[in-house]
């Protein structure tokens, strides 16, 4: 039972890589750390689909905000960023919303509902009048 | 009464069946990779075993179609697809392996139980050329054409059925 137990522990561990360099440590420039920590804070996690990368402890989710830390301080702007991410990973990738063909309805469907009650109001104040 | 009163209960019930229509469909939850269709980026990875030499994107480009296998010792499913890609191995198909977040010991002893189908592994600490490619988990298996260009991307572990749809693929992207 022991024994069992101790060889349950490599497993639980799963990958052998250290950390990337900056999946946890800040940049050392403030500004360029605020403007990561927000871009992060919009990036799916992949492995844990319904957190951001900034949340996550993923490993894969730490190799991301490498990536991230180290385009910013590299000179990238954010949307730079997010569009090499959302090139590979398509829009899912980011939780700032755009307008595709499948998501038009989302924007489309309220301006309609809104024009729909305001054709209904007119109507009524109308009869009223 | 109209049967106008009944129509917003309608629409409840009508949301409610889509619900529950869609409780039951199976989820997808693959992710994609946009790369496909598009070049390997540029990258270099180190040897991830002293078995084998690392990998380089420029290896890709000798005219010759090559799966690029996303694999790590510490992942379950990788031990499950090790027979298949010993198999693709046979048929001739050329297999390049990149270890994710791997240590050299982890992925010499994992070689030595499950077999070595790699012809290069490089090793990705950082899970670089993952991003690159837009892999989002181990294993995936990519088909790369004899020019550097993604044509298929295969996403979990590679079961029996999987082999020939591969080949085909190798087949395809070797035209």
């Amino acid at each position: 039972m022991i024994l069992a137990t101790m060889i349950a522990i490599p497993l639980a561990a799963q990958d052998g890589a250290p950390p990337a360099p900056y999946a946890y440590r800040q940049l050392d420039d403030p500004a360029q750390e605020a403007v990561a920590q927000e871009l992060m804070e919009t990036l799916r996690c992949l492995k844990c689909q319904s957190q951001s990368i900034a949340d996550s402890d993923a490993s894969m989710a730490g190799d991301m905000r490498h990536q991230v830390r180290i385009r910013i301080a590299a000179g990238d702007s954010p949307e730079e960023i997010r569009r090499w991410l959302m090139d590979r990973y398509g829009d899912y990738v980011s939780y700032e919303p755009v307008m595709s063909a499948t998501t038009w309805p989302l924007f489309a469907i309220p301006a309609l509902l809104v024009v729909i009650a305001g054709l209904l109001f007119w109507r009524r104040f109308r009869r009223r009048a | 009464m109209s049967w106008r009163l009944w129509l917003p209960l309608m629409v409840f019930f009508g949301f409610l069946g889509l619900a529950a229509y869609q409780l039951t469909q199976p989820r997808d939850e693959a992710i994609k990779s946009a790369m496909v269709g598009k070049e390997l980026p540029y990258f270099t990875l180190p040897p991830a075993s002293l078995e084998r030499p690392g990998v380089d994107s420029r290896y890709f480009y000798d005219g010759k179609p090559k799966l690029l296998n996303i694999w790590a010792s510490w992942c379950l499913p990788c031990i499950a697809e090790a027979p298949q890609l010993e198999q693709l191995k046979e048929q001739g198909a050329e297999i390049v392996g990149v270890a994710i977040r791997d240590k050299p010991t982890d992925v010499m002893r994992f070689l030595s139980q499950h077999g070595n189908p790699y012809t290069r592994i490089g090793r990705d600490d950082l899970s670089e050329v993952q991003l690159g490619i837009g892999s989002s988990g181990v294993p995936e298996t990519f088909v790369i054409d004899g020019e550097g260009i993604i044509t298929y991307q295969h996403i979990g572990d590679i079961r029996p059925e999987h082999v020939p749809v591969l080949l085909e693929e190798l087949r395809k992207a070797g035209r």
